[in-house]
């Protein structure tokens, strides 16, 4: 163990237990995954992603590149989750990622010796040369992808929920810092509405990882006293372990909350993350600074860490995660380790700083503590195995290697400010030479940053800033400072200005020659050789770097490398670093999971289903329901258990052609129009005519798209002067209701028609058969006659039992049928009554198999072949587009292309073996060209089985159509293995002359 | 995301509209010519900076607005029912 006592803000009244890899270890409350491995002396936590390098805790916060980790197992198991952000929790559970067959032995290791053979673009280039488009090719690509691979994500179902909240406020804080709450304290004091989030579990940001005195009490205990002000604020919000992970138009900021993912199982029903929308009339950005490391000769090894997180690690979590320290830096911050890592007992071998010279009270000190410091130097090598033994100095002019055994190197390249939500607004980063960092550019939205997100790199200059620009914030968002605000009393620091290493000089060469890698991702391991070799092959563009290298590239998004990267690019090219520029930052800030995305939107909170009013008859009955638009229809209702949904259909399909069936056909569209321009409307909206449609008829109608393909069928019922009720296809009906407002509304204000909605309000049933006629005889007290209600009429009716509602004799089976609908309360009552009255007949509830299957014997188009790529003379409807008037869609609808012969048009298809059946989806070809390239004639587009012909029968578009009647095709599914010899026929397989519809 | 003023409803979050194509673009008379149609159907500028949509409130009250949208800086500088704009 290496817990330093008296060290830290762990509970250790409160051990925690948990796995690693299978082992199991100790922590204590307020521990991380990090922090808790790191106290067990687990150094080796991960793998890399290319070389399969041994790799450990990197940093302690969101930038962590390395100790990625797949926690918990089964359905909760979630990969690439940063050891550093995990909360512990007794009976965690966590594994390592990217070896095999364990983390001490790798396999894959072996990558390392073949480096060289893996340079950057390694990916890319295999697209090229010798193995392109090759099995070969195939066979490499899919190792590269696996031996490349990331942790891996479970199959199974999330068990846990996702919340969602939208919310508004005056002033937003991100980041909980002394910037931060000096922020919101500053802007609540006026009355202001405020919201402060912090992505970790406490307050505080550095203030809870550095020593401190504020106002002459340690800092924590400022932190605690500043919390207590803001929550006794009735106006404020604090939002722990929520992290803002985009910044979007109307001042919209995208944070997830992580409200269980602390505990082992969301506990009290409460979800495990929530996404916040907040939309602020003003921004306060104090997002801090990452802390960059340095590049040198293997700076990946186990052991080297950022010097920040060396101090989070020591005064946070009490743990010394090295006896034997060196620091490694460009600038004093990193001094701060060497003193922290003396008061805990460790030994500072050395400070190996960059500089030429380093003089401050902070390097005074550590000078007095008696610590070498070393200026104009470099480590240049590290050597141990798994884990970091021994590093290599030299001066950064060349000379003599100095070596210095340490199991810990702590380094500092300065800090670069966290920019990346006012980036993501458009506002560029802006270089600045005497910081070596970029800082936030002129803000385009309502935001400003604040502490050492813009910049103040010292305690006094965040809790300045932070009042400054909190009150600024308030003030804009129309809020007046009432009291006096006292900035509080903290040491004024003075740093010695830095000089930024960008990259460390190459150790003197080896027995065999060679140097080390110097890794500038580690994520990706991309090396700066790497950046040299995109340099030197002539990518120009950092954008293109990036892509090439894969810089930057990995979950962390390189937040320690990217300005490490171009920097070294920018060397290359002998420009000045703002010359190079950034690559563009783009949201999420940190990844963020796909289930808080979706938050409550899963499965019937997706998509809601509809149900018909007969929905629990059906349910009693049917075989298996199918979704159709947002509805659900049964398929089939099987007779026997054990019969099947071919047998279903075809059995339902017979009883309905033999003697009569029902069907609920509630889910068709129905739309109400009236006034007095109603008929004028559905002349424009409808490609066929209906001037001559006189009240109480039916007519089928076509509607076109305005580029003439075909959008939509149904039937165009007139049941008064000025008012008619038209049908849409189940799934056409949203879009055609909408299309009819735009039209109304847009298009065509002045006509006088008022469109409504009414598919929910009436339930719809189809009776259809030879006996149909004598069900509704004894259902309704209308004359239901041939000679008083012809085919196509229409009328208001009662029921028996005197349920008012509409009569239609409309037919989709191609049998002797009426429609009747009646307000949806009534539905089960007049089904139950038709189903009474035709008990006597054997009448067949039938699903939407036998439905398609009937319409599929008919000819009759539905939404396969209505695809939006058919006009309505492939489905053999030309002649419906009227002459006499003008319609939506006639204009474009004549042209040349539409109509040609060699179109794929609607025809019938019947296997020539009169048995075998014709998939839906199958690919015609000819029979005499099969060898590759086979030219596609056409797709089947719905088949079934007639059992009045005893044959299976399909629709298909195929090009030529009707005049390859007669013809013999091959009807092929690769897919599936089939391929069937069929005769092309007209599309209407059972009677032809419309006798049955007329009796 | 977006926000806008329906003029029925005020402001609503832009997922409660729909999206409706370019409203710039006026509809020909149904008997126009086949080259006017076809300009309607198929021509479209994609410019960057001020335009003219159509949504639809199909979340809210149903009515299709006319918004004056920047593709740019996605500024929305007005939004009006299309009926008025029609008039």
């Amino acid at each position: 163990m290496s817990r330093i006592d008296g060290f830290g803000r762990i509970d250790r009244s409160k051990p925690l237990s948990f796995t690693f890899d299978g082992k199991t270890y100790q922590g204590f409350e307020g521990d991380t995954l990090a922090s808790a491995l790191l106290a067990n002396g687990v150094s080796l936590v991960g793998r890399s992603f290319k070389y399969h390098r041994p790799r450990g805790v990197f940093s302690a916060g969101p930038e962590e590149p390395n100790a990625l980790v797949a926690l918990r197992s089964g359905a909760r198991r979630e990969p690439n989750t940063r050891a550093t952000m995990v909360e512990l929790y007794d009976g965690l559970v966590a594994e390592s990622q990217n070896r095999w067959p364990s983390l001490a032995f790798d396999v894959q290791a072996v990558n390392q010796v073949f480096a060289r053979f893996l340079p950057a673009g390694f990916y890319y280039k295999t697209f090229m040369g010798p193995f392109a488009n090759t099995r070969l090719w195939m066979m490499f690509e899919h190792v590269i992808r696996r031996a490349a691979g990331m942790g891996s994500a479970t199959y199974e179902t999330d068990p846990d929920t996702y919340a969602r909240r939208s919310v508004h406020c005056d002033v937003l804080v991100v980041g909980g810092g002394p910037s931060g709450l000096s922020a919101a304290l500053a802007a609540s004091e006026t009355g202001a509405r405020v919201i402060l989030i912090d992505e970790h579990a406490e307050f505080g940001g550095r203030l809870r990882q550095d020593r401190y005195d504020i106002d002459g009490m340690p800092a924590a205990d400022w932190v605690a006293k500043s919390l207590a002000t803001l929550a006794s604020r009735d106006t404020v919000r604090l939002l722990s372990r929520t992290s803002a992970f985009g910044y979007y138009d109307n001042n919209m900021i995208g944070c997830v909350e992580r409200v269980t993912d602390h505990l082992a199982v969301p506990v009290d029903h409460k979800p495990r993350q929530r996404w916040w929308q907040i939309r602020a009339a003003q921004v306060v950005l104090a997002t801090g600074a990452l802390e960059q490391p340095l590049v040198f000769g293997n700076n990946d090894r186990p052991g080297v860490m950022l010097a920040g997180a060396v101090r989070a690690y020591l005064n946070q979590f009490g743990v010394l995660p090295g006896k034997r320290a060196v620091i490694f830096t460009s600038g004093d911050d990193a001094y701060r380790t060497a003193l922290d890592l003396t008061a805990a007992g460790a030994q500072v071998m050395a400070v190996v700083d960059s500089r030429d010279t380093a003089q401050s009270a902070l390097t005074q000190a550590v000078r007095d503590a008696g610590i070498e410091v070393l200026t104009g130097h470099a480590v240049v090598d590290t050597h141990g195995s798994p884990t970091l033994q021994r590093v290599d100095v030299m001066p950064l002019t060349g000379g003599t290697v100095r070596e210095f055994t340490c199991d810990l190197l702590a380094m500092s390249g300065g800090w670069q400010p966290s920019v990346h939500l006012s980036s993501q607004t458009g506002a560029k980063p802006v270089w600045n030479a005497e910081l070596s960092c970029f800082l936030p550019g002129v803000p385009k939205r309502p935001e400003r940053s604040a502490g050492s997100a813009a910049g103040h790199f010292t305690l006094y200059g965040c809790l300045s800033e932070g009042s400054v620009r909190g009150l600024e914030a308030a003030k804009a968002a129309g809020f007046s400072a009432t009291g006096t605000f006292a900035i509080p009393q903290v040491d004024i620091e003075r740093f010695a200005p830095t000089a930024p290493l960008w990259e460390a000089p190459d150790p003197p060469p080896g027995l065999f020659g060679g140097h080390p890698k110097k890794f500038v991702d580690h994520q990706d391991d991309v090396a700066a050789s790497d950046i040299q070799l995109a340099h030197r092959e002539g990518y120009i563009s950092v954008e293109h770097l990036k892509r090439y290298t894969t810089l930057g590239m990995g979950t962390d998004q390189g937040k320690t490398s990217n300005l490490t990267g171009l920097a070294i690019m920018a060397a290359l090219r002998g420009e000045p670093i703002e010359k190079v520029g950034t690559t563009t930052f783009r949201p999420p800030y940190t990844p963020i999971s796909i289930g808080a995305m979706g938050g409550s939107e899963r499965g019937q909170q997706y998509k809601p289903r509809r149900r018909s009013p007969m929905h629990d008859w059906h349910d009693a009955r049917v075989g298996e329901w199918v979704p159709a638009g947002l509805w659900d229809r049964p398929r089939h209702y099987p007779a026997t258990p054990g019969e099947s949904m071919r047998d279903a259909y075809i059995r339902e399909t017979r009883q309905t052609r033999g003697s009569v069936g029902i069907c609920d056909v509630t889910t068709l569209g129905k739309i109400d129009l009236q006034g007095p321009d109603a008929l004028d409307f559905i002349n424009r909206i409808y490609a066929n005519g209906f001037s001559n449609l006189p009240v109480g008829k039916v007519r089928y109608g076509l509607m076109l798209r305005e580029d003439g393909m075909v959008l939509d069928d149904g039937t165009v019922a007139r049941l008064g002067e000025t008012h008619y009720v038209i049908t849409t296809t189940t799934a056409n009906a949203v879009p055609v209701m909408a299309k009819i407002e735009f039209l109304l509304q847009a298009v065509w204000p002045e006509l006088k028609v008022k469109a409504t909605s009414v598919t929910e309000q009436y339930a719809a049933i189809a009776v259809a058969g030879p006996k149909a006629r004598e069900v509704m005889q004894r259902v309704v007290d209308l004359d239901v006659s041939n000679a008083a209600f012809p085919f196509m009429a229409c009328a208001p009716c009662r029921t028996k039992d005197g349920v008012p509602g509409r009569l239609f004799r409309i037919s989709f089976s191609g049998e002797l049928a009426y429609e009747i609908a009646v307000p949806s309360d009534y539905g089960q009552q007049v089904w139950d009554a038709l189903m009474a009255a035709g008990r006597e007949f054997d009448i067949v509830p039938y699903g939407l198999e036998a439905l398609g299957n009937m319409r599929i014997e008919k000819g009759h188009v539905a939404g396969s072949e209505l695809d939006g790529r058919t006009t309505a003379d492939d489905l053999g409807l030309g002649k419906m587009l009227s002459k006499k008037k003008d319609f939506i869609g006639k204009a474009l609808a004549f042209r040349p292309g539409m109509t040609g012969e060699t179109r794929k048009k609607l025809v019938g298809l019947v296997p020539v073996d009169g048995r075998s059946s014709l998939p839906n989806g199958s690919q015609i070809v000819s029979v005499d060209h099969t060898d590759p390239p086979v030219k596609m004639l056409g797709h089947v587009t719905a088949n079934g089985f007639s059992p009045e012909r005893n044959i299976p029968v399909a629709l298909a578009l195929l090009e030529g159509g009707l005049a390859r009647e007669g013809e013999t095709v091959l009807v092929t599914h690769p897919l599936k293995n089939i391929a069937v010899q069929a005769r092309v026929t007209g599309p209407v397989f059972v009677d032809p002359e419309g006798k049955r519809l007329h009796d | 995301m977006f926000q806008f003023k329906c003029p029925h409803c005020g402001l609503r979050d832009a997922n409660e509209f729909t999206y409706g194509g370019d409203a710039t673009i006026a509809w020909p008379d149904l008997g126009a010519s086949e080259q006017e149609w076809f300009d309607a159907v198929y021509q479209r500028e994609n410019p960057r900076g001020p335009h003219r949509e159509y949504w639809h409130h199909a979340g809210g009250c149903r009515q299709w607005v006319v918004v004056d949208r920047d593709t740019l800086t996605h500024e929305i500088h007005g939004c009006r029912a299309a009926s008025e704009t029609q008039k």
